[in-house]
C-alpha cells in the first residue's frame, strides 16, 4: 500500500509537470503568433550602442512611435557587450533583434559573410525622398558587401588633434601642424609643466590600432600592400610605430597603462593631465562639456598633423544600422532605419554634435554651425585628405588588430622594436594567408 | 470480459511492480534528465566542436578534423602554455594565502569574544560584493595616475607602482584582489568545521601541558583536516575558473601583453573575439580535464585522511 501511494504521488507530480509544460509551451507559441511572426508586429526590437548618437535618438523615439504606431523595445549596450550579444544571438539565428547598430569596419565583413545582415539593396534604391545617393561614397562602400547594401551609415569620424590652449600659450608654443612640431611641442609643454604629460593617446594593443592608423598613413605606410600581403615591416610603418610609441614613452603619463582605450585616455586629458591628445572627432563632447571635463574651457582642435606624406587621418563610418536577416519584422525595422537616418534627423543629430554621413548636411551651414569652428575646420580638412579605413580590412578584424597592435605597445614600453616588428609581420602574413 | 479486466489489472500491477522495484530510478529520473540536458549536452556539444574546424558562425558548415585542434593547441607555446602557467600560478598563489589567512582568522574567531558579531560582519563584506563591481573598484584604486594606492604610497614617500598596468605586477595584484575577496569564504567553512569539534581532546592536551602551537598542530589541525580539504576543493575549483575580476580589470586577452590571460580568458577570446569555436572548445575540454584531475586527486586525499 505504502509503495502504491509513493507511486501515486510521483504520478500526480509528473502529471502536473507535464500539464504545466504543455500550458506554458502553448502560451509561448500563442505569444509568438501575435508578436514575433506577423509582418505587422507592433513591437520593434532595436539594439544600439552606448554613444552620444544613441542618447539623441533615444529622446526622439517617442516621435517615431507616435508616427508609426509601433512600440520600440530598446536595448543599449557598451561596445564589447554589444559584440558579445550579437555573437551569441546572431550565431543562434535568433529573431529577437530587428534593428542592429554595428561597426561596419569591425564586424561588417564577418556579419555579412555569415549572413546575419539582411540585404537592403532594393529598399535603399526605392528610398524616394529619403535619398540614399545623399550618403557619402566612402561610408556607403563600407556598408556594402558583394555589391549588396547591408547597412546604412550613421556616424562618421576623423582623427583630430586635441590640445590645451592654456598650456600652449603659457609655454609659448604654436599649434603644431606637422608631426615633428607635435613632438617638439609635447616635449616643451611637458618640461614646462611637471606632472602634466606632453601627450596622451590610446595604448591598448587592440584599441590603439585605429588611432595609430592616421600616423601610419601620414608616414606613408599601410597595414596591407596592394597584393594583399603584410606591409607592417616597411620602413614607413616602422617609423610610425616608433613615433607613436615614442611620444607616449617619452612624453606620456608616468607609469602609463598599456590597456587604455578612449575612455581612459580621454579621462587623462579631461582631468587636465595631458597637453595633446589624438583621437576620434566624435569624442569631443567628452572633453568640452563641463560635467565630464575639468579643462572644458581650454580645449583646442587642430587638423591631424602632417607627416612625410602629408596629413592623412582616417575618415570612416564608425557605426551603421542594419537589419537582422533572421528578423521577422523587417519592414518595420526598415521604417525605423529610414526615420533615424532621414535628412532631418541627420541634421538634428549633427547639430547636437555627432558628425553624420550625408553630404547635404555637411553642405548645409546649419549642419556645421554647432561644432566648435576649429573642430569643423579640422573635420573638413580630414574629410578631404582622409583614408577610408582605420584598421586592416579583413574578416577577423579583432585578431588582426591584436597582431598589428603589438609593436605599438612594445614601442610604448620601450622594448625591442626589431623583434616586435619581425614577429608581428610574420604573424600577420600567416593570418592573411589563412584568410585567403 | 473478466479476462480482459484481469489482463488489464495484470498489466497495471506488473507496471507498478516494475516501478516499485525500480523506485529509486523512477524518482531520480527527472533530476537525472535535468542533469543530462543542462550539463551533459553542453559538454558533449563542446567535445564535438573540439573535433571540428568550426569558425566564423556556429551555424556555418564545419569539417570534422579529428585531433588536429588538440595537436595545434598542445604545441602552442605562445598563448596556450603560458595561459596554463598563469592559471596554475593564480590558483596556487591565491589558494595558498587564502588557506593560511583563512585558518588564522577562523582560529581567532573560534572562541567567543566581545564585538564578535561586528567583526564577523565586517569580514564577510567582501564576499557579498559582486565580482565585476569588485574588479572595477580595485581598477580605480590601482589606477597609476589617479588611484588611491599610489597616493597612499606617496604619503610614505614611496615611489608609485604600476600595479594592474605593469607586465610583471598585474597577476600578483589580481591574486591580492582574489585573496581579499575570497578569504572570508574559507573562514566561514573552516569556522563551521572548528565549531563542530568537541573540546575534550583539546582539554586533555592542555592537562598534558601542550603549548598553543602543539595543540593546534597535533590536535586541532588533524581533526579539522576533512573540512580543510573541502575548503581547498571548493576554493581551488573556483579560483581555477576565475574570469570576472580578470576580465573587468584587464579586458579581452588579459592585457596588451596577455599578462593575466588564464585558460578561461583565452578560451573566451578565441570564441568571442576570434570566432574560432573549434579551437576554443579544445581549450575548454583540456581545461575541463585539468579540473577533473585536480578534483580526483583531492578527493582521493580526503578519503585517505578520513579513513
Amino acid at each position: 500500500m505504502k509503495h502504491h501511494s509513493v507511486l501515486k504521488v510521483a504520478g500526480l507530480g509528473a502529471a502536473i509537470v507535464v500539464a504545466a509544460g504543455v500550458l506554458t509551451s502553448c502560451a509561448a507559441s500563442g505569444a509568438g503568433d501575435n508578436e514575433g511572426k506577423a509582418e505587422g508586429s507592433s513591437t520593434l526590437r532595436v539594439t544600439l550602442a552606448n554613444h552620444v548618437w544613441t542618447d539623441i535618438v533615444k529622446e526622439k523615439i517617442s516621435d517615431f512611435e507616435d508616427e508609426s504606431g509601433l512600440t520600440v523595445e530598446l536595448t543599449q549596450l557598451g561596445e564589447d557587450q554589444l559584440s558579445d550579444q550579437y555573437n551569441v544571438k546572431l550565431n543562434a539565428g535568433s529573431d529577437e533583434i530587428d534593428v542592429m547598430m554595428y561597426r561596419p569596419l569591425q564586424e561588417g565583413k564577418l556579419f555579412a559573410e555569415n549572413g546575419y545582415l539582411a540585404d537592403l539593396t532594393d529598399r535603399t534604391a526605392d528610398g524616394g525622398d529619403w535619398d540614399f545617393d545623399d550618403f557619402q561614397a566612402g561610408p556607403v562602400e563600407a556598408t556594402t558587401y558583394d555589391d549588396k547594401v547591408v547597412g546604412v551609415p550613421t556616424i562618421t569620424e576623423q582623427e583630430v588633434l586635441y590640445y590645451r590652449t592654456d598650456l600652449l600659450e603659457a609655454a609659448g608654443v604654436e599649434v603644431p601642424t606637422t608631426l615633428d612640431e607635435l613632438e617638439a611641442a609635447a616635449k616643451a609643454v611637458s618640461e614646462a609643466n611637471p606632472g602634466v604629460a606632453g601627450f596622451v593617446a590610446r595604448t591598448g594593443k587592440s584599441a590603439a590600432v585605429t588611432q595609430f592608423s592616421s600616423y601610419l598613413f601620414s608616414f606613408g605606410g599601410d597595414f596591407i600592400d596592394k597584393d594583399g600581403n603584410s606591409a607592417i615591416d616597411s620602413p614607413e610603418a616602422r617609423k610610425a610605430f616608433e613615433y607613436y610609441g615614442g611620444l607616449l614613452h617619452n612624453y606620456g603619463p608616468e607609469n602609463v597603462s598599456t590597456d587604455m582605450s578612449w575612455p581612459e585616455a580621454a579621462a587623462i586629458f579631461a582631468q587636465g593631465n595631458a597637453a595633446f591628445y589624438t583621437d576620434a572627432s566624435s569624442l569631443y563632447k567628452n572633453l568640452t562639456e563641463a560635467e565630464n571635463s575639468t579643462v572644458s574651457d581650454s580645449v583646442g582642435f587642430a587638423p591631424f598633423p602632417e607627416g612625410p606624406e602629408g596629413s592623412k587621418p582616417y575618415n570612416v563610418p564608425s557605426w551603421a544600422l542594419g537589419v537582422n536577416a533572421a528578423s521577422e519584422n523587417q519592414d518595420n525595422a526598415w521604417k525605423f532605419i529610414q526615420w533615424a537616418t532621414s535628412p532631418e534627423m541627420t541634421l538634428e543629430i549633427q547639430q547636437a554634435g555627432v558628425p553624420g554621413a550625408r553630404d547635404s548636411v555637411w553642405a548645409n551651414e546649419e549642419g556645421t554651425a554647432s561644432f566648435p569652428a576649429d573642430l569643423a575646420k579640422a573635420v573638413a580638412i580630414g574629410s578631404e585628405t582622409g583614408v577610408g579605413y582605420d584598421r586592416p580590412l579583413v574578416k577577423s578584424v579583432a585578431e588582426a588588430r591584436e597582431i598589428v597592435g603589438m609593436p605599438i605597445v612594445v614601442a610604448i614600453t620601450g622594448g625591442d622594436m626589431d623583434a616586435a616588428i619581425a614577429e608581428a609581420h610574420e604573424g600577420f602574413q600567416k593570418f592573411l594567408d589563412g584568410e585567403k | 470480459m473478466t479476462t480482459v479486466i484481469n489482463r488489464q489489472r495484470n498489466g497495471r500491477s506488473s507496471f507498478s511492480q516494475w516501478a516499485n522495484k525500480h523506485r529509486k530510478w523512477v524518482l531520480a529520473a527527472p533530476a537525472m534528465l535535468f542533469v543530462a540536458l543542462l550539463i551533459a549536452f553542453p559538454v558533449g556539444w563542446t567535445l564535438y566542436l573540439s573535433f571540428t574546424d568550426a569558425s566564423g558562425s556556429v551555424r556555418a558548415p564545419a569539417d570534422f578534423i579529428g585531433l588536429e585542434n588538440y595537436a595545434s593547441v598542445l604545441t602552442d607555446t605562445d598563448r596556450f602554455w603560458p595561459a596554463v602557467g598563469r592559471t596554475v600560478l593564480f590558483t596556487g598563489g591565491a589558494l595558498l594565502f587564502e588557506m593560511i589567512l583563512g585558518m588564522c582568522i577562523a582560529l581567532l574567531l573560534w572562541r567567543p569574544f566581545r564585538g564578535e558579531k561586528w567583526v564577523r560582519i565586517a569580514i564577510l563584506l567582501p564576499l557579498v560584493a559582486t565580482p565585476v563591481a569588485v574588479g572595477m573598484m580595485w581598477r580605480l584604486i590601482f589606477d597609476p595616475q589617479m588611484g588611491f594606492a599610489n597616493q597612499l604610497l606617496s604619503w610614505f614617500g614611496l615611489p608609485p607602482q604600476p600595479w594592474l598596468s605593469g607586465q610583471e605586477s598585474a597577476l600578483t595584484t589580481l591574486i591580492f584582489v582574489d585573496i581579499w575577496q575570497w578569504t572570508p569564504m574559507v573562514v566561514l567553512i573552516l569556522l563551521a568545521g572548528l565549531t563542530s569539534l568537541s573540546d575534550e581532546p583539546d582539554e586533555a592536551s592542555r592537562v598534558d601541558g601542550a603549548n598553543a602551537w602543539q595543540r593546534f598542530w597535533y590536535i586541532t589541525f588533524p581533526l579539522v583536516m576533512p573540512t580543510f580539504i573541502t575548503a581547498i576543493l571548493l576554493r581551488g575549483i573556483d579560483a581555477l575558473k576565475t574570469f570576472d575580476i580578470l576580465y573587468a580589470t584587464k579586458g579581452k586577452g588579459g592585457g596588451s601583453f596577455n599578462e593575466v590571460e588564464t585558460l578561461n580568458v583565452y578560451a573566451y577570446g578565441l570564441s568571442f573575439d576570434y570566432n574560432k569555436y573549434g579551437q576554443s572548445s579544445t581549450v575548454l575540454i583540456l581545461f575541463f580535464m585539468m579540473i577533473i584531475g585536480c578534483i580526483w586527486l583531492l578527493t582521493a586525499r580526503k578519503k585517505r585522511s578520513e579513513s
